[in-house]
């Protein structure tokens, strides 16, 4: 088994991490405290483990964590600025978007990736954007409500 | 005149808002303790067979392996490796004989997961295969394969074991619902409809899969898990290690779903038995595969026929159910009771038999799934009212309307009158749907009354510091549901608080106080009631110090709305507490209820169902589509709306899946859909255009402030009101669900010929 020295800047810092090749992406941050990002179905089909890489969204689950090499990683716990909640969690919080919660940080993330390509979704492209992020809890309604009142600060409850 | 209040009956935010959108929420998966073990599970290839030899050399040889462990491991050290809430029948690991493909046979405890896996692949097990049986009806047969030669031990607890005797071959539990002369009214019936009714195999899919950390501190076991019923699996635990109840801590943080799959012991005995002989904290982590073979729903083959007079009205109901159950006993007896007191519907019967016979089978265990026995039975019981609706010229609405139950009357003889007005519920879900439907929108809906399986015991406690805040202490297990903001919210309004000044612990039987379980929709109710018993005992206790602080009878010393009015002078809270200590100091409350009083009568509330769709079917291809959905919560009194919101939207999807995509496939000895790829949930898609989530208060439950559980009833409908939908669109009723493109297809081409063939 290989082990190699990788550089990624992980929510916003730069890292030089040593990994096994057969180390997946989920595992690495697991392992780094970052627990936030959940391991569900293990076959790219749930979208619990979204995180980003270079701003895209990807299973980490079925991503190694050298493909991560000179890269950008981002996770749940990258989102908030310091005690400032992102719009997007405070809409999660707002639209009670949430129940269990095991789906939230993969949901959250896969969102963040639709408003840093398309600021301005509609429903149905909310829709289409998070087909690959299942939840069993809530759904759905409230979720689409949420990532569009981050979208739109307008929009947002009193 | 309605009380008011000021924090219940607001969408207050949830308090565990900002853990879970931030990721630091923490779940049983995510725990880790230094000197970790890790444990995987080496499952039978086999679906009935008996265990001639286990070779675990290599295995144990194999690097950073600490234990190999077999069930006769468990049995030559003392332990009782059984466990079971009913029927205490299920191994920890498989003792002589395995009874299901996929069953634990064998632990392998190594450093890290990846040398346990490394390892479970050397170990060998030499099987003598048995003949094996999957069906149900098959399992009931004469001469079919018998699962359990010996019977295990009954636990006798009131609550979950009607005591049964005399069980013979596969039948697991058998249920039965009986008054009237049914075979006389039949005899006489101007219209009867019959058929037969099928609902599948389900899997929950909580997204954080079963999972749990065992240690032993000192002798006392402490087990981290997924469990939403902390204290029952305690028990079983307790009895497993011949431990005392205090020496066993339970712990479930955060809870990555439930909706009843993770009610009861799951994995944890094998965490701890492998903690056991290892010495070392060990985490057991499931895949969702092995989830998928852990627990799933009953399924169910319903004959049902339903008498009627030409004016509509109901002269009896016949039912003969069959559930398939699965290896071991688990939730299966109460389940089976539930689908025979659930079946036949909250109507006026004048003759009723339901006979339901849950049924032991070389497959996954069957336990617990959001509704229990309710969905299963409606499908049967709820299309017979539109099929006689068709036959005799009825309005389907009005046909249960002339049939269905008021307030207060009984639809189980001496059980608690129903608590809901379900012919206004049904109004205002026909209303919503636009019924009875115009353009190429089909529509179909449903009714249910579920005796909640909530027995009534449940405490709570209540510190109130010295600066007037306070801590709630709750062993129900917040699982999304939201419990901890609705008890919060309760705590808040007895005593005067802002929610902020209101923290909540849970889950945890070393520390919370005693709580039967968290299922059957009961925590709003039954907890909240003992939420509020100990908001009464902490200010009772205040009054006390109170009256001591200043010296005045106690009498003399009123409540305010956060604190007391004693000569003349309103403190708050915390002046009293500090003055009477000195210094620091709380005062501690602790409520308690139990099946008397308020909650005398079972159960303690009905859970109501009321919920339908209008949709369209794709007449080239079958596929079905959800134009809106709607339901009605009858909550009694909603004390956190947007939350009774997310029960019921929740649970309809929930129930869409099964009604359109969801069943596990057995095909052979083999479960061949064990994975999310294969066994479709709903998504984003599925979402119907239109949701519509009404809301009935009509005060009516015996939870605080009149509230009633939710969260199961939208579910309990849903397939049903589907299936109902369907056959409105194309001229005949699927008596199958999930109602998949293709049944659906083939219920279309078979109607078309029949039409031809008649032509």
């Amino acid at each position: 088994m290989g082990r190699r020295e990788i550089k990624v800047r992980l929510n916003g810092t730069d890292r030089r991490l040593e990994v096994e090749d057969q180390v997946l992406l989920i595992e690495l941050v697991r392992s780094l405290g970052l627990v936030g990002t959940k391991l569900s179905c293990d076959t790219e089909v749930c979208g619990a483990c979204t995180v980003l890489l270079d701003g895209r969204p990807v299973s980490s689950c079925t991503t190694l964590a050298i493909e991560a090499d000179g890269r950008t990683v981002e996770t749940i716990e990258g989102l908030a600025d310091g005690t400032r909640l992102h719009p997007l969690q405070q809409a999660f919080i707002d639209r009670f978007a949430f129940q269990c919660g095991y789906c939230t940080p993969g949901m959250i993330m896969a969102a963040k990736a639709l408003l840093d390509e398309r600021p301005d979704p509609d429903a149905a492209a909310v829709r289409h954007w998070m087909e690959g992020n299942l939840c069993r809890c809530t759904g759905y309604q409230t979720i689409v409500e949420a990532v569009l009142d981050a979208a739109d600060p307008a929009r947002r409850l009193p | 005149m309605t009380e008011r209040h000021r924090v219940a009956g607001t969408s207050a935010p949830r308090v565990d808002g900002i853990a879970k959108v931030t990721g630091a929420a923490r779940y049983a998966i995510d725990l880790s303790v230094p000197g970790m073990a890790h444990v995987i599970v080496v499952r039978s290839t086999r679906a009935h067979a008996r265990i001639k030899r286990i070779e675990r050399d290599a295995a144990a040889a194999s690097p950073g392996v600490l234990r190999v462990i077999t069930g006769d491991d468990l049995l030559a050290a003392g332990l009782t490796p059984y466990y079971g809430h009913v029927v205490a029948d299920h191994p920890v690991v498989a003792i002589g004989k395995v009874r299901y493909h996929g069953e634990p046979v064998v632990l392998v405890v190594a450093e890290s997961r990846r040398e346990a896996a490394e390892a479970a692949d050397l170990v060998e097990i030499e099987y003598e295969e048995l003949p094996s049986v999957t069906d149900a009806s098959e399992a009931l047969a004469p001469g079919a394969p018998i699962l359990h030669e010996e019977r295990g031990a009954r636990v006798g607890d009131e609550g979950m074991d009607g005591g049964e005797a005399g069980l013979a071959g596969n039948v697991c539990s058998f249920a039965q619902v009986e008054w009237g002369d049914v075979d006389e009214a039949f005899k006489r019936a101007p219209v009867v409809v019959e058929g037969e009714y099928r609902f599948p195999m389900l899997y929950g899919y909580a997204m954080e899969p079963y999972n749990a950390l065992a240690f032993f501190d000192q002798g006392d076991l402490v087990v981290y898990s997924s469990a939403q019923h902390v204290y029952m699996v305690r028990r079983d635990l307790a009895r497993m290690f011949g431990l005392t109840l205090a020496r066993v801590r339970v712990i479930a943080p955060y809870v990555g779903g439930g909706y009843g799959t993770k009610s009861y012991t799951k994995v944890e005995g094998m965490a701890a038995m492998a903690a056991y002989f290892t010495g070392r904290p060990v985490k057991l982590d499931c895949s969702v595969e092995e989830a998928m073979l852990t627990t799933r729903s009953d399924s169910a083959f319903i004959r049902a026929r339903s008498a009627f007079t030409r004016d509509g009205m109901l002269l009896a109901r016949d039912f003969e159910i069959v559930m398939n159950s699965g290896a071991y006993t688990d939730n299966s007896p109460l389940v089976n009771q539930k689908a025979a007191n659930r079946c036949f519907g909250p109507y006026k019967i004048p003759a009723l038999r339901v006979r339901s016979t849950s049924t032991f089978t070389n497959t996954v265990p069957a336990s617990s799934l959001r509704g229990f026995g309710a969905p299963q039975g409606n499908i049967a019981g709820e299309l017979q009212m539109d099929e006689a609706a068709l036959r005799l010229g009825i309005d389907a609405v009005e046909l249960r309307l002339r049939n269905i139950l008021g307030p207060g009357e009984e639809l189980l003889p001496g059980k608690r009158g129903l608590d809901a007005d379900l012919k206004e519920d049904l109004r205002s879900l026909a209303s919503s749907l636009g019924w009875p439907g115009a353009g190429p929108g089909s529509v179909g809906l449903g009714v249910s009354a579920s005796d909640a399986g909530a027995y009534p015991t449940s405490t709570a406690a209540v510190r109130i510091h010295s600066d007037g805040s306070v801590t709630l202490f709750t062993g129900s297990t917040e699982l999304g549901q939201g419990s901890r903001t609705v008890l919060s919210q309760v705590a808040a309004e007895e005593l005067g608080l802002t929610l902020e000044n209101v923290a909540i612990v849970g889950g945890d039987t070393g520390v919370v106080t005693y709580e039967r379980t968290t299922g059957a929709s009961r925590t709003t109710t039954v907890t909240g009631r003992a939420v509020q018993e100990a908001c009464k005992d902490a200010r009772r206790r205040v009054r006390e110090l109170a009256a001591q602080v200043f010296g005045v009878p106690v009498a003399s010393v009123e409540d305010t709305v956060a604190g007391v009015r004693v000569n003349g002078q309103e403190l708050g809270y915390g002046a009293v507490i500090e003055r009477w200590f000195g210094v620091g100091g709380e005062v501690l409350g602790h409520g308690a209820v139990r099946k008397a009083d308020g909650f005398a009568r079972m159960p303690p509330f009905w859970e109501i169902g009321c919920s339908g769709v209008r949709l369209t079917v794709d007449r080239e291809t079958g596929v079905v589509e959800i134009e809106k959905l709607a339901t009605v919560g009858d909550v009694g009194f909603a004390i956190n709306p947007a939350l009774v919101h997310g029960q019921d939207a929740g649970a309809s999807m929930m129930g869409l899946g099964a009604a359109l995509h969801e069943e596990l496939i057995y095909e052979g000895e083999q479960l061949v859909n064990s994975n999310v790829v294969d066994y479709r949930v709903p998504r984003f898609s599925d979402l119907p255009k239109d949701v519509d989530l009404i809301l009935a208060e009509r005060r009516d439950g015996a939870g605080p402030y009149g509230a009633k559980g939710s969260g199961e009833g939208a579910s309990n409908t849903i397939g049903g009101a589907v299936a109902s939908a369907i056959g409105r669109a194309i001229g005949v009723f699927p008596h199958q669900l999930p109602a998949t493109p293709e049944r659906v297809w083939r219920l279309m081409r078979s109607a078309e010929a029949a039409t031809k063939h008649r032509g």
